[in-house]
């Protein structure tokens, strides 16, 4: 067994780049590297964010050392920067953008992407992007206090309220660059998979995460343009004069604005037509490499690919048309509401049917239980928990009680961002040995998958009953002047306990990810040239490859005595 | 002590021909497909020269698909607020729309950019000329290059040239007391204007490039690539500003 | 489930019905993948080599079911929204003019005369007991009544027009059930019948500044001779206001 396995893009362990190397580098891998660092740095402050959130939440009076009480901007403040880190910067940076880095050349069989200075440009701005949105914490009167979804007026006039002036410049910014990068870092990965990939390797038998980066990266640059459109507006009304989503009639703190022209519709619209295809962008790279792992793990084929291909598909296709069930309650045309209730139900479809084959493939074979697998059974579990109640919020008579209340707090955090970062850990336990040339310890990824499950299902679970029970989202305080919420207070308690439960269970990952990586650690194991016994070619000991086999030959379907027939093997085995 | 040779010109460039030393064509030369000449068959990145100019190709288009949707956005917005008034105090319904008079420049502007497209497809088509490449490839003289440059040029001057006209434009609307914050159709009007001028802008740029590289550039692959995918942004350039045009001019 | 506030509107009755309906289908459906999920992880038969087509089977057989239970809730959650929302409120509905400012609710009753006076934006002025800006040489802004909390008599329909000064503010009330955003620029629309008396929170569910958590109000459901009685008294401190 070698002792520094290296792969055909001639990428040793990781760690052994010198800085400047890195810093002008175009190697993918290495980009996948500095993409991961972004990502942990963004999820660690996004974490902490949260746990301020549940703190003031709990425990209202309790002082933060070195700051003091939070005055209810702070607190709407911390929310914002809470789901702006974590969407943008950590659930679209890591699966859209680290993971196609390191496997999705090696993936299609090809040495290089299509473009590595574009691919390289686009870390670069990410970066910046992110730097600008932290800065936003320094400038006068702090970070914007208006969601991540921005809406205005609140958002387009600096009057409206702290952190809404330079904040929301610096906020807006940073979506504006992020934008720029992630259609650029699409354009080439759209152009990699379809110009790049090794001979013989046919749409058919691309892996689904190539089948999923393909439409992921087709979504972001649609959804980004919008974005990028509907930032360049809002800015034009804060600076240029102008009134896009600026109506006439403002009176703020009783001093009338100047007159505008404009309707904040049209930025619920546009916000939102680019907000649920950045929800597939954020999943569909995670269902993808669910797929893979499942069938690696029962060493079964994935039943149904071709299924599962037009699934993919069709979530992206759809994915197009929903946006308008976000705002069933913004008082639209009802017909409207008819007919965004309808595309939902339909864009549940294609998901259930991916979900349901998952399930099957779990009883087709004998599943190999490793850290990798486990995640993505916990993938799978949120993944379940958090969409069965999206058709409950698809019924715009029911999301007329149900917006914006806690219930839908609960349902994107497990659909979106549980699923999401159980699918990420999936996949940085799975393609570990990639950069290392060792696997991650499993007893610590057991013990860091059960009490991160059991955790996030501690805190988010009880807020559906929080949300049926009436609470908004954004409220600072349980007890307000009229309401008291107090039968909550356990409830609110008991999820502040857990958040906390889940946010120590990352520190075992953070040990396991460092700890493992030495060379003559006792945490992990050597890895082997393909520790996992996997068919897809980021495994591949060559470069130049002619490719003759499907995506996923396990068990029987292998036909041969090993139970699994790589796709770099010939076609027929001597 | 090997004796050092002094390489005819010819020889170098023929050295430099490429990719797998294919020449940049869509058939092989050779016209009876004789040898083991399968490209298709080798490895991405060694499938002769098309392979390359068709990645770029998509790149650009994808680009472009985005850059299409910035666009569709803007004139969505443009539709929302010409059919959207607002409902004033004493609850009657105010149409605040008031249609742009277009500055007549506008129409030379267009048969400009028009006419601009005409002479940067000429040009393009001039670098995929087969003969011509194949004395290019050859290294036996750049007839492609010579007839590409005029057109180029002349695109490039009447890329100026609309850039100019709507500044004009600009202006005599600013003379009317129209801005940018004068009223909706305003706001929509320089938006749009804005946004696509600092697209042309970043066109003439590119095609500065593709004249230089034209010159410059060594194989015959990336003087068609920088001239290809340089035509392709111009097409589209022109394309959404004859949608914008008719837009702005019919249906206010 | 008693996690929902209790119910005081006619519509509250067959939306508690249908979410209720809803949750608990959705809850064992939960309750099943999940254990399915726990059984792969426990129960490990050898797997035979040859793929089986049972379950596959199966597989294309929940998702026929799935697709029926989405057609149904399609179809049950539209009924709803179509009785709601598909039609004008009726000609005797009591009108009340909600407004949204930063973080207050205000009420308006157009008084006797039935009839919003104007308002300007210029006039806008809380400080001088004129938040909504009235505008005083409209005779039919003379009689409006502004409230700081919303009374309605029990067993009547009620039309609101939601308005907002500043910015997009939420107008939820959990026990009517209702939830809808006021739009600056752009009145909209909400009826109901409350037919439970009592007292409900009013709060604001889409954030609207350093304020949102505590833009709260109150709804106070009264018997219809309570009502008017109420009426009466605000309308003679109108009068008495008078200029």
């Amino acid at each position: 067994m070698p002792q520094k396995f290296k792969t055909h893009q001639g990428f040793g362990p990781a760690g052994r780049h010198s800085l400047s190397r890195s810093l002008f580098t175009t190697e993918p891998r290495t980009l996948a590297i500095l993409y991961l660092y972004l990502g942990l740095l963004a999820v660690t402050i996004g974490t902490l964010l949260s746990l301020a959130i549940r703190i003031h939440r709990t425990w209202p009076a309790w002082s933060f050392p070195f700051y003091g009480v939070p005055r209810p901007e702070d607190y709407l403040a911390l929310v914002t920067m809470h789901g702006t880190l974590m969407i943008f910067y950590v659930l679209t940076v890591v699966p859209q953008s680290a993971f196609p880095n390191l496997v999705l050349p090696a993936q299609i069989g090809a040495t290089r992407m299509s473009f590595p200075r574009l691919n390289a440009a686009a870390f670069w701005i990410t970066l910046a992007s992110l730097l600008v949105l932290l800065a936003a914490f320094f400038v006068p009167q702090g970070a914007p206090i208006s969601g991540w979804t921005s809406y205005p007026p609140l958002s387009g006039l600096a009057a409206a309220g702290p952190g809404q002036g330079a904040g929301m410049d610096f906020w807006l910014v940073a979506i504006t660059l992020f934008c720029f990068a992630s259609i650029l870092s699409s354009i080439n990965f759209l152009a990699t998979i379809f110009a790049r990939r090794a001979s013989g390797l046919t749409f058919g038998r691309l892996p689904l995460t190539v089948w999923s980066w393909l439409v992921s990266s087709a979504l972001t640059i649609i959804a980004f343009s919008v974005l990028l459109a509907a930032a360049a507006m809002l800015l034009a009304d804060r600076h240029c004069g102008t009134s896009f989503f600026l109506p006439s009639g403002l009176v703020l703190n009783g001093i009338p604005q100047p007159a505008g022209t404009g309707s904040p519709m049209l930025w619920l619209h546009l916000f939102w037509f680019f907000g649920h295809p950045e929800v597939y962008i954020v999943v569909l790279p995670g269902m993808g490499l669910a797929s893979s792992i499942l069938a690696n793990f029962t060493r079964r084929p994935v039943p149904a690919y071709g299924l599962m291909v037009a699934s993919t598909l069709l979530i992206g296709f759809l994915g197009l048309g929903v946006w308008g069930h976000h705002i069933f309650v913004s008082g639209m045309n009802p017909y409207a509401g008819t007919a965004f209730g309808l595309t939902t139900m339909a864009i549940a479809l294609p998901s259930s049917a991916e979900i349901l084959t998952w399930l099957v493939m779990l009883f087709r074979g004998r599943l190999r239980i490793t850290t990798p697998a486990l995640f993505i059974l916990g993938f799978l579990s949120f993944f379940i928990a958090g969409g069965l109640t999206g058709p409950i919020l698809a019924q715009p008579a029911l999301d007329a009680y149900l917006h914006n209340t806690f219930f839908v707090v609960a349902h994107f955090h497990l659909v979106m961002a549980m699923a999401g970062v159980f699918s990420i850990f999936a996949g940085i336990y799975y393609w570990y040995p990639l950069l290392t040339g060792r696997r991650m310890s499993e007893t610590l990824g057991h013990i860091h998958f059960w009490i991160s499950l059991i955790a996030a299902y501690g805190t988010f679970f009880p807020m559906h009953f929080a949300g049926l029970a009436g609470e908004p989202r954004h409220y600072a305080q349980l007890a307000g002047p009229v309401t008291s919420f107090a039968n909550l207070i356990p409830v609110e308690r008991g999820i502040t306990w857990s958040a906390f439960l889940l946010a120590a269970a990352q520190i075992v990952f953070i040990v396991n990810v460092f700890l493992s990586a030495r060379p003559a650690s006792r945490l992990g194991a050597q890895a082997g040239a393909n520790p996992w016994q996997a068919t897809t070619l980021e495994w591949s000991p060559t470069a130049h490859l002619t490719i003759s086999n499907g995506p996923y030959q396990y068990g029987a379907a292998a036909g041969r005595k090993d139970d699994f027939l790589p796709q770099w093997a010939s076609k027929n085995p001597v | 002590m090997p004796a050092t040779f002094t390489r005819h010109q010819v020889e170098t460039e023929r050295k430099d021909t490429g990719y797998g030393g294919k020449p940049p064509l869509d058939r092989r030369p050779t016209g009876g497909g004789g040898g083991d000449d399968n490209w298709d068959s080798r490895p991405s990145g060694r499938r002769g020269p098309r392979e390359l100019l068709i990645r770029y190709r998509l790149a650009v288009l994808s680009g472009l698909a985005g850059d299409f949707v910035f666009f569709a956005v803007l004139v969505s917005a443009f539709f929302v607020r010409q059919t959207s008034g607002h409902i004033d105090p004493t609850d009657s319904y105010v149409s605040d729309w008031h249609p742009l008079a277009v500055p007549p420049i506008l129409w030379i502007n267009t048969a400009i950019l028009l006419l601009s497209t005409v002479t940067m497809e000429t040009a393009r088509r001039q670098l995929f000329h087969e003969i011509d490449i194949m004395e290019e490839w050859l290294g036996l003289g750049r007839p492609a290059v010579r007839r590409a440059a005029p057109w180029l040029i002349a695109t490039i001057l009447l890329g100026v040239a609309f850039l100019a006209g709507q500044w004009i434009a600009w202006k005599q609307l600013a003379q009317q007391g129209l801005f940018f914050s004068t009223d909706p159709n305003s706001h929509f009007f320089y938006l749009v204007t804005g946004c696509h001028g600092i697209h042309l802008a970043l066109g003439i740029g590119a095609l500065l490039f593709a004249l230089v590289a034209m010159f410059r550039l060594k194989k015959v692959e990336f003087r068609q690539i920088a001239v290809d995918c340089t035509a392709w942004y111009w097409h589209a350039m022109s394309l959404f500003w004859a949608f914008l045009f008719v837009l702005i001019v019919f249906f206010q | 489930m008693d996690w929902l506030p209790p119910n005081g509107a006619l519509h509250g009755i067959a939306l508690d019905r249908l979410l209720n309906i809803n949750l608990a289908l959705v809850f064992w459906i939960f309750v099943a993948a999940q254990i399915l999920l726990v059984l792969a992880l426990v129960w490990r038969p050898r797997a035979s080599a040859k793929p089986s087509r049972t379950l596959l089977i199966l597989d294309y057989a929940a998702l026929a079911a799935f697709a029926g239970l989405y057609l149904w809730m399609l179809v049950s959650g539209h009924r709803l929204w179509a009785a709601r929302r598909e039609s004008a409120s009726p000609s005797n509905a009591v009108k009340v003019e909600v407004t949204g400012v930063q973080f207050q609710w205000y009420f308006r009753y157009p008084g006797p005369d039935g009839q919003y006076g104007r308002t300007a934006p210029t006039l806008v002025s809380a400080p001088a007991g004129n938040p909504l800006g009235l505008d005083p040489t409209d005779p039919r802004s003379r009689d409006d009544i502004v409230s700081a909390i919303l009374v309605l008599p029990a067993g009547q329909p009620v039309d609101l027009t939601l308005r907002a000064q500043d910015v997009i503010h939420g107008f939820f009330i959990p026990g009517m059930r209702l939830k809808q955003d006021a739009i600056p620029g752009r009145p909209g629309h909400l009826q109901f019948t409350p037919i439970a008396t009592g007292d409900y929170p009013i709060l604001c569910s889409q954030v609207c500044g350093l304020g949102h958590a505590r833009m709260q109000s109150r709804l106070r459901v009264v018997s219809p001779p309570d009502y008017n009685r109420w009426l009466a008294t605000r309308e003679k401190i109108v009068e008495a206001n008078a200029p």
